[in-house]
């Protein structure tokens, strides 16, 4: 096994900076599995970047938790094993003695920039802090240092922003910021939790180049923990790949990446969305099932309290068409409108002008009784799976429960129901069950059963697949093309991921501050695209070399 | 104008609106209720004819349509004029001001004791959650929140003025003792502890529970993990980072009730005898003494929407992301 490597050191290389030794993490008792993580080893070199890959329920977060002596009390406790940081065993350290540890020679940061910053302090002396722990600089320097630091990370106006609270700065800005605390004190080692996967494409891209840059510049070791190959093929000098609590795969990242050894990691290489156009084609001919005319929205708000007053203009503009039979992509970033569009055909929201046709009839002229018939024809699937299901519903009653409003029978709806979970591939036994029985991807196939039963002919799905694994994405995006084919379904794929649309979309729409900026056949649009913006887009996917490069063993069913 | 200056005008304008609106209401209420002072005054005096209860309404101007009234009255607002108690023959905002000091005296130490304790224990019990301080600190909160106010006084009375005679069960100061300087603050403090622990215990409770819960969910928030990771000590964590965030919604709910300790004050003013407003509404409104019950509603009022334009300037100040707009 490829675990054993540093057992045997080579006389002359460098020791490794951090050794983890058969580190076990012991769950709670009420735990599912005994170890959240077991017999976990790897090790970090200096001037290295490690990338842990793995699914949710991994230990690949747990581990780096570990090392860092954060995790949770008294739920998580390590049971066996050793971290050696620099042949000193963290493990047995006093808290003291980690603390000192913990932001001066080891530093972390962590997935959600929005949350990871405290909202009532400015960032430079969040900053700052880490300064006063660790330091006895004097406020001059101290001063000095944050703003050389905020630099360095390349925000702008440094002296300003360090004043700035943490609302005022975007999601990319604030790990920024993050990025320039952990890094304060010149650690030996930087632990990078997920910190783009909550950031958009071309944010994601920046912060990468960025980890690289320092890292190389000041030939630091740094633990990246992902869950996406593309990320890692970008940045990864050796991987770990992790399963169920163990690491199933430990070796250089060009082997790994291209010959995987361990079954699980080719099926995790195999799952993520090829970005290759659908081959068949769809006849767009005909009458438009669903024309989007010249829908703008503007949001507003705040009031005259002592509130924030904002003005935000959503869909400006926008005309879009979809087909019978028809999958019609909408991407782009966050706040690009994408949602706001797919919330106004739904009804959801009310656009402030142009015209929505459903089969001609404008929706938006229609009152709420007027509406009401096309509430069926016109379904939804949202993204988070865990909110949108009525957690005190059995799944039966809550896939029966439109087709019941309608004025199916109450038996005929629940035996419909029952089908459709067969058809989503579920066992027709869930639909006694309570949702939070299921997990995330079974519960996304409950939310297509929902909106099939009834019998839609436009099914928006809202970032279905951005909340799941890889693994999971893979087999529900297949379910929804399956479904899409055997009833002819129109859909409104709403995804910020462009690998994601351009497997499922026939049509993509290209979104950018409330315009479709770019619309047209998937393949014209990804293989030909016009607009800069698209062009940036597509650059800015992780991984694009290794995934030209290296087809996917599996390709997709033809 | 600088926005400050502006907010404050804005606020100020708007809350003569809201005290207009106060004022006409308050009018209208009291006179919806049974009986008047006449009634009162001429059933007090003994077996009283129509003819002398008709004397005394015109003499207090009782026998003019409401609206008159009314126009009467809101013309003497205006004019910063209370009214004037027939009952006591002086003038209302005399024995306003006359009873406002102990009343503010006795709810602003029952609110700090109760803003100050409350955050400090639920703070604690968040800290310790699960173990035997969080237990006993919920259960007593639980207590003192359940309990009637008046009941508590009675059994702190109970306790400590009768079987062990430590404090004064009733009044402000120890009358014709003659203190003054040191001993006399020493003495209104020893009057004052009872009252102010019964008044605050109960505010305290739901301070104690809110914050529990407000620095529970601030502790598991990311931001404090980050703190940790910075390498920065529980203690610094909890104070520098914890704190501040956990308190800001017991801020909003305090603002509220800082107005309704005045209420609440009618209770134990009339359990310890405290010579206060809240004394002063209850006797009031005993005999229907109109234009003193509209005063202290009036004070009432203007306090209220003093402590919400305070507490809002308190937000801007401590929560950075409140910005002032007008």
């Amino acid at each position: 096994m490829p675990q054993t490597e540093t057992e045997t050191q080579a006389p002359g290389v460098a020791p490794p900076l951090l050794e983890i030794k058969n580190l076990t993490v012991a769950l709670p008792d009420e735990a599912e599995r005994p170890f959240a993580v077991e017999k976990v080893r790897y090790t970090l070199n200096p001037d290295e970047i490690l990338c842990v890959v793995g699914e949710s329920g991994s230990g690949k977060s747990v581990t780096a938790h570990a090392i860092m002596g954060l995790l949770p009390k008294p739920d998580l406790r390590i049971a066996a094993g050793r971290i050696l940081y620099r042949g000193q065993n963290i493990v047995a350290m006093s808290e003291a003695e980690q603390r000192a540890l913990r932001g001066h020679r080891i530093a972390m940061i962590f997935q959600e920039p929005m949350t990871a910053l405290n909202p009532l302090m400015r960032v430079g002396d969040q900053i700052e802090e880490a300064l006063i722990i660790h330091t006895d600089l004097d406020r001059k320097a101290r001063k000095a240092r944050v703003v050389e630091m905020l630099d360095a990370v390349g925000l702008p106006s440094p002296e300003t922003l360090r004043k700035s609270y943490p609302f005022r700065l975007s999601g990319g800005q604030r790990q920024r910021v993050m990025i320039a605390m952990a890094l304060a004190l010149k650690p030996d080692i930087l632990i990078a939790d997920e910190p783009t996967t909550a950031l958009d494409v071309t944010t994601q891209k920046q912060i990468l180049d960025l980890i690289k840059t320092i890292q190389r510049e000041h030939k630091m070791a740094v633990l990246f923990i992902t869950h996406d190959f593309g990320v890692v093929a970008e940045i990864a000098d050796r991987v770990a790949v992790m399963r169920h609590g163990r690491v199933v795969e430990l070796g250089p990242a060009q082997e790994v990446l291209t010959a995987p050894k361990a079954e699980y990691t080719r099926a995790l290489i195999d799952s993520l969305p090829h970005g290759r156009p659908t081959d068949a084609t769809v006849a767009r001919g005909g009458p438009a099932l669903l024309a989007a005319e010249g829908v703008t929205k503007v949001y507003r708000s705040g009031g005259t309290r002592v509130s924030k007053r904002t003005e935000l203009v959503v869909s400006d503009n926008i005309y879009l068409t979809i087909h019978p039979g028809e999958t019609v992509g909408l991407v782009g970033e966050s706040g690009s409108g994408k949602s706001t569009l797919a919330r106004a055909i739904v009804g959801l929201l009310k656009p402030d002008g142009g015209r929505i046709l459903f089969q001609g009839t404008d929706l938006l002229s229609l009152d709420r009784a007027g509406f009401r018939p096309f509430r069926r024809h016109v379904q939804m699937v949202f993204q988070d799976p865990y909110a949108s299901l009525n957690p005190r519903h059995k799944v039966a009653e809550i896939i029966a429960q439109g087709p019941i409003a309608f004025g199916t029978p109450r038996a005929e709806a629940l035996a419909r129901a029952r089908e459709l979970l067969g058809v989503v591939g579920l066992d027709a036994s869930a639909g006694g069950r309570y949702p939070h029985e299921f997990s995330g991807g079974q519960r996304q196939r409950i939310s297509i059963a929902r909106a099939l039963a009834m019998e839609p002919q436009l099914l928006i799905a809202d970032e279905p697949v951005s909340a799941l694994d890889a693994s999971v994405q893979a087999q529900v995006l297949d379910l929804l093309a399956d479904i899409k084919a055997k009833l002819n379904l129109a859909m409104l794929f709403i995804t910020h991921d462009l690998r994601v649309a351009a497997q499922i979309c026939d049509t993509v729409g290209v979104m950018q501050h409330g315009r479709i900026v770019e619309y047209g056949a998937a393949t014209e649009v990804f293989g030909h695209p016009t607009d800069p913006y698209t062009r940036a887009l597509l650059d800015a996917i992780p991984g694009q070399a290794w995934h030209a490069s290296h087809p996917p063993s599996g390709g997709p069913p033809s | 104008m600088p926005p400050m200056l502006q907010f404050l005008l804005s606020r100020l304008v708007k809350a003569v609106l809201v005290l207009g609106v106060v004022v006409i209401l308050n009018f209208l209420l009291i006179h919806a209720a049974p009986g008047d002072p006449a009634t009162v005054m001429a059933g007090e005096a003994g077996a009283a004819d129509q003819a002398f209860v008709d004397q005394l309404r015109t003499q207090f101007g009782l026998d003019q349509p409401l609206y008159v009234q009314l126009g009467t009255y809101v013309g003497h607002i205006v004019q910063g004029d209370l009214g004037f108690s027939f009952r006591q023959q002086r003038p209302v905002a005399d024995l306003l001001l006359e009873r406002l000091p102990a009343t503010v005296v006795l709810t602003l130490s029952a609110f700090v004791l109760a803003l100050v304790g409350g955050v400090a224990l639920g703070l604690l019990a968040a800290l310790n959650v699960g173990k035997w301080a969080d237990s006993a600190i919920t259960v007593v909160a639980l207590l003192s929140y359940a309990t009637p106010i008046y009941w508590v006084g009675l059994m702190l009375v109970l306790v400590f003025s009768v079987n062990l005679g430590w404090l004064p069960a009733f009044g402000y100061e120890t009358i014709g003792a003659g203190y003054s300087g040191v001993e006399k603050l020493a003495d209104i403090g020893s009057h004052m502890f009872l009252p102010v622990v019964t008044l605050g215990l109960f505010y305290m409770a739901v301070y104690t529970r809110m914050m529990r819960a407000s620095a529970l969910e601030v502790a598991s928030m990311d931001f404090v993990k980050t703190a940790r990771a910075k390498g920065q000590t529980e203690w610094n964590i909890v104070t520098r980072h914890v704190l501040r965030n956990a308190i800001l919604p017991i801020l909003t709910v305090a603002g509220i009730q800082a107005g309704q300790l005045i209420g609440g004050s009618i209770l134990v003013e009339s359990v310890f005898a405290w010579p206060g407003l809240g004394r002063l509404t209850f006797d009031a409104v005993l005999q229907r003494d109109y234009q003193v019950l509209l005063g202290v509603f009036f004070v009432t009022s203007v306090l209220v929407i003093a402590f919400n334009i305070l507490t809002d300037l308190l937000y801007v100040l401590i929560d950075p992301r409140v910005e002032i707009t007008t």
